[in-house]
């Protein structure tokens, strides 16, 4: 088990150098973009004068070096500047939607898996049949569906013609309060208060964003889990697993299911990376106050500090990520040795 | 006050306060329409991010904060427009923390007095001193508030002058027109300056971080929670000692960035107010039954084609008329703006008649007499050009470029469309002034035609796109700015510069655009010369 540790310990060390690569690489692509903060935050009837104010306030008259400088010891200090856009810290701005994103993703993940996986072991255990040809069907709409398009049909069908769903606005219809912050994430926090009316609240907020992206990452996984089952299933083991009279579903989900999940894992953190940070639309679509949007706001005006924080946060929550991936592949296949590393 | 109000410290302060019982509905899980009898609940598309409008970077939306919880020396009579709607009416001057003002007898002076029972959101009394803090402040801390009070002749805190506690006088640059009513705009507020000092550091002594955050004003409603990028929560000042307490006690202003969910919910009635929607959902939903939509022209702007006189063809003004008279300025207003707006072409005669403005261009769409003026220009075989549109502007810019491309092409003008990014447009566009041919627009604060030649016909002026310089019109522009509008000079100048502006056009005048503001049993919405939300007159009906 100590072994593992320091392995943990070798790896996060590893990230050091990507992290800094990253930091100066957000650095000078924020620097890239086109446009004058200053000029654009001056206002609609400043003049050259105030913009000249308005650009040593933010520090845009240095010389880039001296910029990055001054950049890289608040970094170090944990200050990741002020957003402009938003007129508070990076830090706590991305505190406050980091998990909300979190929140909408992680929840469209899991209903996501709930019906990938069993549908792509169905598929591949039945390949050529109606429940091969559903699957198929079903992931190819779903995956061929915008997400704003599904987002916004979700709306008129539940919410605007039935009324079933609630108003699309946000985490919390404004009825609720939003429970005490601990984690930042609605369901945990409400659970903890014991606040079971607003924690339905929040539930019933997140069905619709939730199920628009789950249809949306259906694809690549129930494709994965087919392929990888198929692939596990006409394999030797699983010939002599037959052969030596085991049951079926021990053959299916002891040897065939736990070879078939690696790859499944992979594209499950691959699918979780590419969801957090491009459901900008669904993110607009319901209001949610997101990181995607954030972003993509930040980067429209040019406000340096939001986008190069968003960049580091993405980089740190990958760096966590894989390393959760590769602890979990030994995790399932024991024979990966993550010591050897 | 704070932005991340806790459950505990809400209902704590709900309770002690203001609300009392009307909270109480508020926790209960009911539609918005049963949110209680005093509750507002409206949606916006933009975000809020700051609560203090001197600050640098502080974004439009952001100004209604200073309408709502910040009072000013004096505001802007209301007035009811032909279709019903209320609007704000600048001819009038009323009192807002001032009782009463005189003008000294050389007329180089105004003297305000202070209401006596004028109070604070905190309960301390509004005194004269912060009234000059607070103006200070806006002329000293730069960017978008000093700007806008020079437009007043407000430039310098000798200026300001405590006399006593209710006794506020403001000594004059220059006599002008637009001193008293450029302190009726958002920015001249009166901030608790009691409040503000025990905040302020020897690095901030403007108190703009503490600010930013914690409004503190005497306007009709406080700031109960603010959550930038979701919500801002208003809630009555039931000591509000300015004016006629408002009838609702809590405004809920959700940010819903998508139009077409702010329109299913006004649809459904779980929101009272969409403001600021776009023409074509206005247009759409005007015919609903419950929705009532207000389509206010938006004074002193106009959405504008500029060619830059920098540019060779555009340096002839027979080049700038024949674009004018090429324009296919119905179709452009139906397509770009769904009709919401006011025509500015096809005016009667190329002398105004009267001094409104903005009034209608004596253009139309007429390709003859285009294709006449670019023979006579030498340029009878046409040009190439590009068409700069703004990238965030994207929709009006792209389909109104998209139609003037068009007609451009039957005159033998070939105009490919550039797009800008937003964040570029503005150095582009305003800055640097380096678009040969695109779209613009502007509309003044200050509601009289010789401010908007000021800031868009002058040589150098931020909003003179088109690199424009006439003689005439930099002497009566000069002249004009600060006459009285009851000058027997004015109408004739006045008249003569919109004559030479339409003759010579370096602004074609496409539209005048209109704000749209869908509202569901509430009434009381009035349109303010800055297009912010007041929630002061609302009333739930």
């Amino acid at each position: 088990m100590s072994g593992r540790l320091a392995t943990v310990g070798y790896r996060i060390a590893h990230a050091i150098p990507v992290i800094l690569g990253v930091v100066v690489v957000s650095f000078l692509l924020t620097r890239a973009l086109p446009g004058d903060p200053a000029v654009y935050f001056a206002g609609p009837a400043a003049d050259e004068a105030s913009i000249a104010q308005i650009r040593t306030a933010l520090g845009l008259d240095k010389s880039l070096p001296e910029q990055f400088f001054v950049y890289a010891g608040d970094v170090l200090s944990g200050d990741l500047g002020q957003s402009i856009s938003t007129g508070q810290p990076v830090l706590s701005d991305l505190a406050n939607r980091l998990p909300a994103s979190l929140e909408l993703t992680l929840t469209a993940l899991l209903l996501s898996c709930a019906i990938a996986i069993p549908l792509g072991v169905l598929a591949a255990t039945r390949p050529g049949t109606t429940v091969d040809h559903l699957c198929r069907v079903l992931v190819t709409a779903g995956v061929s569906l915008p997400t704003f398009f599904t987002g916004v049909v979700l709306i008129y069908v539940f919410y605007y013609l039935l009324g079933i769903a609630p108003s699309p606005l946000g985490r919390l219809d404004f009825i609720y309060i939003e429970p005490d912050h601990v984690t930042g994430f609605y369901l945990i926090d409400a659970a903890i208060a014991g606040d079971w009316e607003t924690w339905i609240g929040a539930v019933k907020q997140l069905i619709l964003p939730a199920i628009t992206l789950a249809l949306f990452t259906l694809a690549p996984l129930a494709r994965m889990t087919r392929a990888a089952m198929l692939s596990a299933l006409s394999s030797d083991y699983i010939r002599t697993a037959r052969a030596a009279g085991l049951t079926e579903n021990k053959v299916l989900f002891t040897y065939a299911f736990r070879n078939a999940l690696l790859p499944v894992i992979t594209t499950l953190g691959m699918v979780f990376s590419f969801t957090l940070g491009a459901n900008v639309l669904v993110e607009k679509v319901f209001a949610w106050p997101g990181i995607g949007s954030y972003a993509v706001e930040a980067l429209v005006v040019s406000d340096y500090a939001a986008v190069q924080g968003f960049v580091l946060a993405m980089a740190l929550l990958f760096v966590a990520l894989n390393l959760i991936i590769d602890i979990a592949y030994t995790l399932i296949d024991p024979r990966i040795g993550f010591e050897t590393r | 006050m704070t932005y991340n109000s806790s459950r505990r410290g809400f209902l704590k302060g709900a309770g002690a306060t203001v609300l009392g019982a009307s909270v109480l509905p508020f926790l209960k899980v009911l539609p918005a329409s049963a949110a209680g009898n005093d509750v507002v609940v409206a949606v916006t598309g933009q975000t809020i991010n700051s609560l203090d409008i001197h600050r640098t970077g502080t974004n439009r939306p952001s100004y209604q904060v200073a309408v709502n919880v910040y009072d000013r020396l004096v505001s802007f009579g209301t007035k009811t427009l032909e279709d019903g709607s209320l609007s704000y009416d600048y001819s009038v001057i009323e009192p807002e923390i001032a009782e009463s003002w005189e003008f000294t007898d050389d007329g180089m002076a105004i003297v305000f007095k202070l209401r006596p029972a004028g109070k604070f959101q905190d309960g301390s009394p509004i005194t004269a001193a912060d009234v000059k803090w607070s103006f200070d402040r806006a002329v000293s801390v730069g960017g978008f508030p000093t700007v806008q009070m020079k437009a007043g002749s407000l430039e310098k805190p000798e200026q300001f002058e405590a006399v006593d506690d209710l006794t506020f006088k403001i000594n004059l640059l220059r006599k002008s027109k637009l001193t008293l009513p450029d302190l009726a705009v958002p920015v001249p507020m009166i901030i608790n300056s009691k409040v503000a000092i025990a905040n302020a550091t020897d690095e901030d002594p403007w108190a703009m971080e503490y600010l930013h955050k914690n409004p503190s004003g005497s306007g009709a409603f406080k700031v109960a929670s603010w959550k930038p990028g979701e919500q801002l929560v208003y809630e009555r000042n039931d000591e509000w000692t300015s004016g006629p307490l408002p009838s609702v006690k809590r405004v809920v202003l959700r940010e819903v960035p998508s139009p077409a969910t702010r329109r299913a919910l006004l649809e459904r009635g779980d929101v009272n107010m969409s403001f600021n929607m776009p023409n074509k959902d206005a247009k759409e939903l005007s015919e609903t039954e419950d929705i009532t939509i207000a389509t206010t022209p938006i004074e002193n702007a106009i959405y504008c084609l500029c060619p830059n006189l920098s540019f060779e063809p555009f340096k002839d003004k027979k080049v700038r008329q024949a674009i004018a008279w090429s324009v296919p300025y119905e179709e452009v207003f139906q397509t770009a703006a769904y009709g919401r707006g006011a025509p500015m072409w096809g005016g009667a005669s190329t002398t105004p008649a009267d001094i409104a403005w903005p009034q209608k261009f004596p253009y139309s769409t007429d390709l003859d007499k285009a294709k006449a003026l670019l023979e006579e220009a030498g340029h009878g075989s046409g040009f190439e050009v590009p068409l700069s549109i703004s990238l965030s502007q994207t929709d009006w810019m792209e389909p109104a470029a998209l139609l003037i491309q068009e007609n451009l092409a039957k005159i033998g003008i070939k105009a490919t469309i550039e797009k800008i990014p937003g964040a570029n447009w503005r150095t582009a566009s305003l800055v640097e002034k380096r678009l040969p041919l695109h779209l613009e627009t502007f509309g003044g604060w200050l509601n009289y035609p010789c401010y908007y030649f000021f800031w868009a016909y002058l040589e150098g002026h931020l909003f003179n796109s088109s690199n424009y310089r006439n003689e005439e019109i930099e002497t009566l522009t000069g002249e004009t700015l600060h006459m009285n509008v009851d000058d027997p000079d004015y109408a004739p100048k006045i008249k003569r510069m919109i004559e030479i502006v339409w003759d010579e056009v370096p602004r074609i005048a496409l539209w005048q655009p209109a704000l749209n503001v869908g509202t569901r049993e509430v009434s009381g919405y009035e349109y303010w010369f800055h297009r912010q939300l007041d929630v002061r007159g609302l009333a739930k009906s």
